[in-house]
């Protein structure tokens, strides 16, 4: 167990360098001159200096890496070009408002997606299942930021139930917040639940396969005992890879959701970044959206090798 | 009784088939016909309902919400073939040559799949969009890059299979290089498995794409795509509510068509996916 979490975590190191000198490539080398990127054609020749020097491009590609990755390693995310502020800062207050978004429609979409999975595999093709079926369909269909669009439309406009977009803060209690994040977060879900609906159903019908279950059901366990106890435990290990995959769709869709709603999350900061061409922002947000997505894929894969023996290595 | 669930027609097959061409017909018919000009701003006709003027109205500058549909349909698709198909080609090449040598070969682009996959399409785009600047060609790149490592899995894992059989062995014992075996034996089996894959990535691309277009990441205005109609619409969502309607159905329609034309091409492929329920 223990080599087991030393690989992974070899691997996870390797990755995450991968993928930082990936996003510094493309962000600082491959445009030759980043200054004159984030200034524009228009810009005087004294002021691209500046920047250059201030970005400190004219030392080498290499010590800049490594000034990056060892700055992030103590915290210090640099310094953003257009807000004058230390990107920790910024992302600090952003991940307040990502975090919880993501993590809400991560729990939704679970809450969703596990029993309406589990009900239609039960009883194959009956019209629970057709019904699931119809609507894990529709739900993969629909994009996020329509489903936003149409909650303001009802929920806001005409119903005037809840804010139509904007983010109170946390200061102001939870329930106003909570109010601000809860449509956002239920446009974010549906889609992935659609996805973890049909993953549930294929995985719990794969275990109701299996020989196990003939078993208990031949050693007289009823049929809701046998779904409860052998079927669903077993079923849920595809269940929570996909589950890891998805969460890379979750901050994806947290980008257009955020601008749906006007919520100042990390992916509106993204997009912002984007229009103001402030290259130090974007490096750091991209890197932080991959990080935490392949640091919770290797948290579930140890999660499930904890789970499940048969993944253990034997040592 | 299997001989006869397999003659049942495959109704998903139908019935994403005909969405898709609805969807193809529309997008080539958009180039030679629409019935107005879809970037003819008529100020004296805006924000009209659907009925009222055109089968759907129109929009804050008096455009023809139909035809700017219609050519919204082209765009899409103009944005997702390339990419897809880019991807694909990329994709297949890689997990090609991981099935056919291995080892550490296979290591390396499994794990540099691994790193892709970590960037969001949308991300992606940011980035790129830094890069090149936002715009059709930054939305084509960012939609291949993530299309990628799935068709290098997907190709791996199908191409592993066919290594295995025997006339792959055989192939191997009289000398046959491994390119060559890749190119006559092994994709013409995966070819199947990969057009199931494209159509579905096809799905994902349009709605990436009407995400990016949301955004401002997609198409350029006053080119029409269904993603800005949309983000048009949120600022008139209270006067003119219907503008935010037509386009998520077109996209919704879109991505049921091409994903049940994928599912059904796959049963279609594979009759053997059909399981069993709980033993009663």
């Amino acid at each position: 167990m223990l080599r087991l979490i030393a690989t992974r975590l070899l691997s996870l190191a390797i990755t995450l360098m991968a993928v930082s000198l990936a996003i510094f490539l493309i962000l600082e080398v491959l445009p030759g001159d980043p200054a004159a990127i984030m200034l524009g054609t228009a810009a005087r020749e004294d002021t691209l200096a500046a920047l250059r020097l201030e970005m400190g491009l004219d030392r080498p590609a290499l010590v800049r890496y490594l000034e990056w990755v060892g700055g992030i390693l103590h915290g210090d995310l640099g310094t953003s070009f257009t807000y004058k502020l230390p990107v920790s800062t910024l992302v600090a207050e952003r991940l307040a408002i990502t975090v919880p978004l993501s993590l809400l429609a991560i729990l939704i979409s679970t809450a969703l997606a596990l029993p309406l999975g589990v009900a239609a595999a039960a009883k194959r093709d009956g019209p629970v299942d057709k019904a699931v079926l119809v609507f894990s369909q529709l739900g993969v269909a629909v994009p996020n930021f329509w489903i936003g669009l149409l909650f303001i439309l009802f929920f806001s406009t005409y119903l005037g139930w809840f804010p139509a977009g904007g983010f109170p803060g946390w200061a102001g209690g939870i329930v106003p917040a909570f109010k601000a994040l809860l449509l956002p977060a239920v446009a974010l879900a549906l889609p992935q639940a659609a996805v973890l609906t049909r993953v549930t159903r294929s995985a719990t019908l794969e275990v109701i396969g299996a020989d196990f279950v003939r078993t208990a059901r031949a050693k007289g366990v009823d049929r809701s005992a046998t779904l409860r106890r052998h079927v669903v435990p077993n079923a849920l290990i595809p269940v929570t890879t996909i589950l890891g995959l998805q969460l890379s769709f979750f901050f994806g869709g947290a980008i257009l959701v955020e601008n749906v709603f006007n919520l100042p999350g990390l992916g509106r900061l993204a997009y912002q970044a984007l229009a103001q061409r402030d290259l130090i922002v974007i490096k750091d947000i991209v890197l932080i959206f991959a990080g935490i997505v392949i640091v919770v894929n290797f948290l579930v894969d140890i999660g499930y090798a904890l789970l499940d023996p048969r993944l253990r290595s034997r040592s | 009784m299997r001989g006869i669930m397999r003659l049942r027609p495959n109704t998903t097959l139908v019935v994403g088939g005909i969405l898709t061409a609805i969807l193809i017909a529309t997008a080539l018919l958009s180039l030679v016909w629409t019935p107005e000009l879809p970037t003819r701003v008529r100020v004296a006709m805006r924000l009209k309902a659907p009925l009222e003027n055109g089968f759907l109205g129109t929009d804050h500058f008096g455009r023809d919400v139909t035809s700017l549909l219609m050519a919204g349909a082209w765009n899409s698709l103009a944005i997702a073939w390339p990419a897809v198909l880019l991807g694909a080609a990329i994709g297949t090449a890689i997990g090609c040559a991981a099935a056919a040598w291995k080892g550490i070969a296979d290591e390396i682009a499994m794990r540099a799949s691994d790193v892709v996959f970590a960037f969001p399409a949308v991300l992606s785009a940011i980035m790129i969009g830094a890069l090149v600047g936002s715009g059709p060609l930054a939305a084509v790149l960012a939609i291949a890059v993530f299309n990628v490592p799935v068709f290098a899995r997907v190709t791996r894992g199908v191409a592993l299979q066919i290594w295995t059989l025997d006339y792959i062995s055989a192939a191997r014992a009289l000398g046959k290089h491994p390119i060559k075996i890749t190119l006559q034996d092994v994709l013409p089996n995966i070819a199947g498995a990969l057009i199931v894959q494209v159509t579905i990535q096809l799905a994902l691309a349009i709605l990436t794409e009407a995400g990016l277009s949301y955004l401002g990441l997609g198409v350029r205005p006053p080119n029409p795509s269904w993603g800005r109609m949309l983000s048009d619409s949120q600022t008139y969502l209270s006067q003119a509510p219907w503008l935010a309607i037509a386009p998520g159905v077109a996209i919704a329609l879109s991505v049921l068509g091409l994903n049940l034309l994928g599912d059904g091409l796959r049963d279609a492929l594979d009759p053997t996916l059909r399981g069993r329920g709980v033993p009663a």
